[in-house]
């Protein structure tokens, strides 16, 4: 295989990952390709309360699951006064509050955090039948009877024999004088309709939701009947018999487990609150994937700490520096005094802002070059010779940030990030090149290195993509793609095209 | 119109630095043999190894102290050039062709003195002028007195023959005049004047100044056309056994004629510029397929200067 090959294959193998994790993390894990997008956070918070008899108090609350059509931020639980403990068992996670004795009304808080996400509804089969515990008098199963028979008429699978069910249910309830509704007066539609589901042997259980909706206080929980149907479970709503998940329902129980259990108390109810907020799509997928400890997150930088953090949103600019004056420097073809010289000018006018950055590089390096031409007439080595530039730079740092700060300029403080050095080295190759070349050379290359920093400072500014590199670190493997290919581009550079001009004329 | 049609230039077989850069010099030169050719010190002793004429050396210095051996070294010595072994595109070179006690003069007549020369060692002594900042020697080089035929297309400077040597075979030539735009020094892009030399005969074809064809050289108005490079028949085979000596495939061989001794080479350089292009007026693409392509790969520099001669001859 030629080199040249091996080149284009690397690049495209590094192209591909790179664009394939950055697409799972935005698909999959929801960070957003753009910046300030942001997400609806919902709090909601579940209050209990009960009156106490007196007797040991033992509350326990079901828990939203995973699975669910949200997932879960963050969770708090405020109960002063009271012992509390999470049990697991079964796959359900329960809440449970502890208090020896108490007297009275009681209200215990349970507040989380919910974002949307995409997850399908749990596609797990019924683990078992839920056993028809209800016996039915004889009246009852007779009406049963007659009005599964309607609706089997009117129905072709398990989903619309739900539907037509529930919405005879309904009818039914409105007209007191039938039969049916008479039977089970006191139990709810969907308790009526679970009950005829299992008779009918449709595998069938509750769904808990809480409708979300802002600044909605004290509301009860929504029934919704989810049956298994075609390997998948479908939701159907008791009251209209519509099918699906409806919006904003945050699904919290599902199968038919209670909701409260409640010992040494009575009365006892649970009330839904919902606030709505908004927050920044990043972190809530930053949040959510902290809990389901993603892999591709937990083993990141966004497991360092903040501040790390912060160097490396600035580390991570770099490569898109690197890659503008590669693309200058291979395909137009401008003269640059060094390679990484205009990056580092660049990342110096980050700080300074381009404008305050650019007069502060001319002014320091006349005022060098100037100086180091007195001191080219002292015969000092070249090693002291740079060092006492940089002294001087150092020196006229100082003077400016002073001069500045009296003048009311603030940004002319942050002076200190030009790398001064790599100032110093650059007024001696300035000074060198002045002297053998002419001051011709000097204003190409220093116009060159400074309008290539520019063109990198608004790449490494723009917010686009600094949010590209820092929250798809990913990226770098497309940037190291790109590098590769172009570093194998033996066309002309833009400025051969006028270099040569002449030669393709005279045939 | 300011740019060409990138296709124009193809058509013309012109090579671009990027096509030099990814496709010759990164494929001809590997990169273990670049010292050769880098360190002037180590061309020359190579050279030597394979009777390859060069200027002669006169002494070198590597320490700072050894600067104080100054007044020994040039005792006597009215014409010399001092240059940093590992120096690139003739930076850090200082020619003196003449001296009056103390003072020595450059081609320009200015005066350097003695502290000015200690200071220009030193500054090579550091690395200033060396690829990469590298600590450096610098060489002391008889000054070449070049052959009084270029004395009418030379201003403060000696001209020198660069060619193109490509696999052995030598296949492009010109020859960089001075100017007093250019400092006396024989950078095209300083404004030195470039002439296109007919690889056959070692006359002139095409002179270029700042990219634009002329006729007469602008310090002393003598027509190139007239213009004959003397040893034509030396160089070609000169320039071809540089290939032996450095190992390299493609290669810029930069050659000067002294009035005693003949074509001696100067330096070899390992990544030559494409301006040379410019000065014959033709790409080089064409004949470097050629190179690689027909010519046999096994032949001795006199018979690849032959086939040269053959092949890439103007008419």
């Amino acid at each position: 295989m030629s080199s040249r090959t091996q080149v284009y294959l690397l690049a495209f193998m590094f192209f591909a990952l790179g664009l394939g994790l950055t697409l799972y993390k935005n698909q999959s894990l929801g960070f957003p390709l753009l910046p300030g997008q942001s997400e609806d956070i919902w709090t909601v918070e579940a209050s209990v309360s009960f009156e106490a008899t007196g007797d040991p108090i033992t509350a326990s609350l079901l828990l939203p699951q995973s699975g669910s059509n949200m997932t879960v931020l963050a969770e708090s639980f405020s109960a002063p006064n009271y012992g509390f403990h999470i049990k697991e068992a079964d796959g359900q996670r329960r809440a449970v509050w502890t208090r020896r004795s108490e007297q009275g009304p009681q209200t215990i808080y349970y507040k989380l955090d919910v974002v949307k996400s995409d997850e399908a509804a749990s596609l797990a089969p019924p683990t078992k039948q839920i056993p028809n515990s209800i016996t039915l008098t004889n009246r009852q199963e007779a009406a049963a009877t007659q009005l599964l028979e309607l609706v089997r008429g009117r129905s072709s699978d398990n989903v619309s024999f739900t539907i037509e069910l529930v919405k005879e249910l309904n009818a039914i309830k409105q007209d007191e004088k039938l039969n049916v509704s008479k039977e089970f007066k006191k139990a709810s539609v969907t308790e009526i309709a679970l009950i005829l589901l299992n008779i009918e042997g449709i595998p069938s259980r509750m769904v808990r939701a809480v409708a979300l909706e802002d600044g909605r206080r004290k509301q009860k929980s929504i029934e919704l009947i989810e049956i298994y149907d075609n390997n998948q479970w479908s939701i159907i709503n008791p009251l209209d018999g519509k099918n699906g998940t409806p919006e904003n329902a945050f699904i919290w129980q599902r199968g038919g487990v209670s909701l409260l259990d409640i010992e040494g108390g009575e009365h006892s109810k649970v009330r839904f609150s919902t606030i709505e907020t908004n927050q920044a799509a990043r972190s809530v997928a930053l949040d959510k994937n902290k809990v389901e400890q993603s892999a591709l997150v937990d083993f990141s930088i966004y497991a360092l700490p903040i501040e790390s953090q912060s160097a490396f949103k600035r580390i991570l600019l770099v490569p898109i520096g690197a890659l503008v004056v590669v693309l200058l420097r291979i395909l137009i073809g401008i003269k640059t005094s060094g390679t990484f010289m205009p990056i580092l000018i660049a990342l110096a006018f980050i700080d300074t802002t381009p404008a305050i950055g650019l007069a502060i590089f001319i002014s320091i390096v006349s005022v060098g070059l100037w100086i180091r031409g007195y001191l080219s007439r002292m015969n000092l080595l070249l090693v002291a010779r740079i060092t006492a530039v940089v002294i001087i730079v150092i020196g006229l740092m100082g003077f400016m940030s002073v001069f500045s700060y009296k003048l009311g300029i603030t940004e002319a403080l942050s002076v200190t990030f030009f790398p001064m050095i790599i100032l110093s080295w650059t007024i001696e190759r300035m000074s060198i090149l002045w002297e053998e070349e002419g001051p011709k050379e000097v204003m190409m290359q220093g116009g060159g290195s400074l309008f290539v920093a520019l063109l990198a400072y608004f790449a490494m500014t723009n917010p686009f993509i600094e949010h590209l590199t820092f929250n798809f670190p990913e990226t770098l493997l497309i940037m190291l793609a790109f590098t590769l290919v172009i570093g194998q581009y033996n066309g002309y550079r833009l400025t051969e095209l006028y270099r040569f001009r002449d030669l393709a004329k005279n045939q | 119109m300011l740019f060409v049609k990138p296709s124009l230039l193809r058509s013309r077989g012109i090579m671009g630095m990027n096509q030099r850069n990814v496709d010759y010099i990164s494929r001809n030169n590997p990169r273990k043999l670049y010292p050769i050719v880098d360190n002037k010190l180590i061309t020359k002793k190579y050279a030597k190894k394979h009777n390859i004429a060069v200027p002669e050396l006169i002494d070198s210095i590597q320490y700072q102290f050894e600067i104080k051996n100054l007044e020994t070294i040039l005792k006597g010595i009215d014409k010399f050039v001092i240059k940093p072994a590992q120096g690139a595109g003739g930076k850090g070179i200082l020619v003196i062709t003449d001296r009056k006690g103390d003072s020595f003069y450059k081609p320009s007549g200015m005066e350097v003195s003695f502290d000015d020369i200690k200071r220009h060692i030193s500054n090579i002594l550091s690395g200033l002028h060396s690829l990469g900042g590298k600590t450096d020697v610098a060489m002391f080089e008889k000054l070449v007195d070049f052959d009084p035929v270029f004395e009418p297309y030379s201003y403060e400077g000696v001209p020198d023959v660069r060619m193109i040597v490509y696999q052995g075979y030598p296949v492009m030539a010109m020859l960089r005049c001075s100017t007093h735009a250019s400092d006396g020094k024989a950078n095209l892009h300083q404004g030195a004047v470039g002439v296109g030399i007919d690889i056959k005969t070692g006359r002139s074809l095409f002179a270029v100044q700042n990219g634009r064809n002329i006729e007469r050289h602008p310090d002393t108005n003598s027509v190139f056309s007239e213009l004959q490079v003397p040893h034509w028949d030396a160089i070609l085979p000169l320039s071809a056994a540089c290939y032996e000596m450095t190992g390299m495939g493609y290669l810029g061989c930069d050659i000067v004629i002294d009035k005693h001794k003949g074509a001696l080479i100067l330096e070899v350089n390992a990544r030559p510029g494409l301006a040379i292009q410019i000065a014959n007026n033709k790409g080089l693409l064409d004949r470097l397929n050629y190179v690689e392509h027909k010519a046999p790969k096994s032949a001795s520099p006199e018979e690849r200067a032959a086939f040269s001669v053959e092949h890439f001859g103007a008419l």
